[in-house]
């Protein structure tokens, strides 16, 4: 029966309408004006709407800066929020064109799942935050803790390995998104959340006391936060990755939001040119305008940029670079060149 | 007055009559008879009256006396109050009103989400008044709202497109639900009969339906929409998410409606479509007029039941990632500015689905005692 509906959808569909060629991703982005970006339910500083419905944040920027690419507007997206488990079918579906939404790259998920990732815009790895109360200093003590984890994510798997590995036991309340998370915990639920460390930063932000919280000093896992696409379109997956490569770049080249019109003018460096569009002709090479990179620039910013404005020190976040900051000061964020 | 003893002054039979006493009338009657008929009952009445006097005071000083209706930020707002967080900080419903009711929805075009709606209104009162004069030709209207409607939210032809995945909040769950509703009636209605009816194939075929339906969460149905319908689509072509959904809900509270529907014809006489037979009415004269208003009149309970039902589940579109007032409000809470203030948004939420909800029993009490005169009054 089921099948048959879905034929018979199917059919009706494919008669009713007329454009069933098979388009690349660009083509259908392009041809929609719209890109539609798979994100989180809600995250602090890495998506959430504000009072005018916009949305906002380290990914949601992303977001943006690919939007800017592809269509030269970075208004021009649209937010497809996913939990932690709906996140991958969304994608593959076809209900996003992208993913910037804390996915941590692994290997299952890049072979099992069939994703493309892209490089990393986020170098994390996954933390314990606990009341002071507790009196907890490391996640050595937690044996028989309850736990409040996400379904779906790799911190749930961590966790067991964790423990396991340290001969503890531990008492799983698992919750679908963030905000349950945040509920849970305070209210009690569980004595321990964990997931990546920015989460944590980005939800102790949120609570009325911020300081009668800690996060404990132990991080058990990597967890490289990056973008992802579906198998199958080399041509949008090179441009996610170059929309990634080309914040950084800029960051490294000291090309700002601000600077950026005079760079393109004015520089000598060539790669700076080539970055912006002054020369060569590598957005038409990834099948864009010449001005694409110079487009995520002018609008969002480079990657330090976009970093410092959602989460950075003097956010409510306060997460600080760390692994994240240029390889020159050492960090890990480091683009190929644009040649 | 005469004193005790004396013989009445009255001839026997010609005695005024007294008031009733006083303990059996008005206010102290109705205490006595309803809250303290016995000590079983005045230990309940004292336990609810005092559970009331320690959680409304506090709920009512927390939700009005003490809220804060103008801020900026979570901070500003409860830094305006005298504890923190000792009451609601409306500011934030308040700041979010239009993302709550129109989700993304541009803003330039919200008044036609705002036309809609008042449409929908005069839409309804036909369906739900009967005496409304003229209600024959409103009819008309009423079946061309959908169409209309649609056009308004979704543009076009004159109008100014807009994508249906812009939909959100509150103007989202009226759609889902209004659509589920009014499909979901007729199409029910259709299954029931083909279910009870004598022809093999057709009934096989209901059953078939209504039983695949019942035995998938809707959840499930959901998720067929949302992401397995693309696999059987050709690739490149997107079929409206929306469009998908709501053909999802309806299918499913139709199935549901369909054995509502079923247990109400069960419960009609055989006698009654014998009756009609004959009298030589055909099969669907003898549904139209005899049989269907019987049924339909002793399903009306179960019928609101899953209205109400599939109403409040127009919520799970949440997890194929539609903003419905859940969705925005989950996301709302991570706005580092008003982040904290879970409790006003579900609150408010649960505000706005009860009176829906309440409304729909209410209505459909009231349609019982209307049609519960016996058989005559059914026209
Ligand atoms: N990086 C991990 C965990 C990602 C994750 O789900 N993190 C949480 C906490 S920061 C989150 O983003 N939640 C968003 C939501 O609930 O929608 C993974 O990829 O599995």
């Amino acid at each position: 029966m089921k099948a048959t509906i879905h034929n018979a959808l199917a059919l009706t569909l494919m008669l009713a309408l007329a454009s069933v060629a098979r388009a690349g991703t660009l083509e259908d982005v392009q041809a929609r004006g719209v890109l539609n970006c798979v994100v989180s339910t809600g995250v602090a500083g890495f998506a959430y709407p504000d009072d005018a419905g916009e949305w906002h944040g380290f990914d949601v920027d992303f977001c943006r800066a690919t939007a800017a690419a592809v269509l030269g507007d970075p208004k021009a997206i649209k937010a497809v929020t996913s939990t932690g488990k709906t996140r991958f079918t969304l994608l593959n579906a076809g209900e996003g064109d992208v993913l910037w939404r804390n996915t941590t790259i692994t290997f299952s998920r890049d072979v099992g799942v069939k994703l493309r990732f892209h490089g990393v815009n986020y170098y994390d790895g996954q933390g314990f935050m606990v009341p002071k109360a507790l009196g907890v200093s490391s996640a050595k003590e937690l044996d028989g803790a309850s736990v409040c984890i996400q379904t779906g994510t790799t911190t749930e798997l961590n966790l067991a390995d964790y423990f396991h590995s340290n001969g503890m036991k531990y008492e799983a309340v698992t919750i679908e998104t963030n905000d349950e998370a945040r509920q849970n915990y305070l209210a009690g639920r569980c004595d321990v959340y964990t997931t990546d460390a920015s989460g944590l930063a980005a939800t102790r932000s949120t609570f009325t006391n911020p300081d009668d919280h800690v996060v404990l000093p132990e991080i058990i896992s990597k967890e490289p936060l990056g973008p992802a696409t579906r198998h199958g379109d080399d041509q949008w997956s090179d441009i996610v990755t170059w929309v990634l490569n080309a914040t950084v770049t800029a960051e490294e080249k000291g090309v700002t939001s601000a600077n950026v019109d005079e760079m393109r003018s004015s520089s000598k460096d060539p790669e700076v040119l080539r970055l912006l569009g002054a020369e060569g002709n590598q957005g038409a090479e990834l099948g864009l305008e010449a001005d694409w990179a110079y487009n995520i620039i002018k609008s969002v910013g480079n990657y330090g940029e976009i970093f410092e404005r959602n989460i950075g020190v003097n956010t409510p976040i306060g997460l600080a670079r760390g692994l994240n900051a240029l390889w020159t000061d050492g960090g890990l964020q480091y683009s190929p060149p644009f040649r | 007055m005469t004193g005790p003893g004396a013989p009445a002054p009255y001839a026997p039979g010609t005695h005024p009559d007294l008031p009733p006493p006083v303990r059996t009338t008005g206010v102290v009657g109705w205490a006595r008879q309803n809250l303290f008929s016995s000590p079983f009952n005045v230990v309940l009445t004292l336990l609810g009256v005092w559970f009331l006097a320690s959680v409304i005071p506090p709920m009512a000083e927390w939700a009005l006396v003490k809220s804060i209706w103008t801020a900026e930020s979570r901070a500003e707002c409860w830094g305006k109050m005298a504890v923190p967080e000792e009451a609601a900080c409306w500011a934030f419903i308040k700041g979010r009103l239009s993302l709550f009711v129109y989700g993304f929805y541009p803003v330039e075009e919200r008044w036609r989400v705002d036309l809609s709606f008042v449409l929908l209104v005069f839409a309804i009162v036909p369906v739900l008044y009967d005496r409304l004069p003229g209600r024959r030709h409103w009819f008309w209207y009423v079946a061309a709202f959908p169409f209309l409607a649609g056009w308004l939210l979704v543009g076009g032809f004159g109008l100014a497109p807009v994508e249906t995945d812009q939909f959100g909040g509150f103007m989202l769950t009226l759609i889902i639900g209004v659509t589920g509703i009014s499909f979901s009636l007729p199409i029910g209605i259709a299954l029931a009969l083909g279910r009870t009816s004598s022809m093999p194939v057709l009934r096989i075929l209901c059953v078939l339906f209504i039983e695949f339906i019942r035995g998938v969460p809707l959840i499930a149905l959901l998720f067929v929409a949302s992401t397995m319908l693309n696999y059987f689509l050709p690739p490149g072509t997107s079929f409206d998410l929306l469009m998908r959904v709501l053909i999802m809900v309806t299918l499913f509270a139709s199935a549901y409606i369909a054995e509502v529907v079923r247990g109400g014809l069960q419960g009609v006489p055989k006698g009654q479509a014998e009756a009609a037979d004959s009298l030589g009415l055909s099969y669907w004269k003898a549904q139209r007029l005899i049989v269907l208003p019987q049924a339909l009149k002793i399903s009306i309970p179960g019928i609101v039941n899953t209205f109400i039902g599939l109403y409040k589940d127009t919520t799970l579109v949440l997890i194929i990632g539609m903003l419905d007032p859940l969705g925005i409000g989950r996301a709302s809470l991570a706005d580092a500015v008003w982040a904290g203030l879970a409790r006003e948004v579900y609150l408010f939420i649960a505000v706005f689905f009860f009176v829906c909800c309440f409304g729909m029993s209410r209505y459909s009490l009231y349609l019982e005692r209307k049609l519960d005169t016996g058989r005559e009054s059914e026209k």
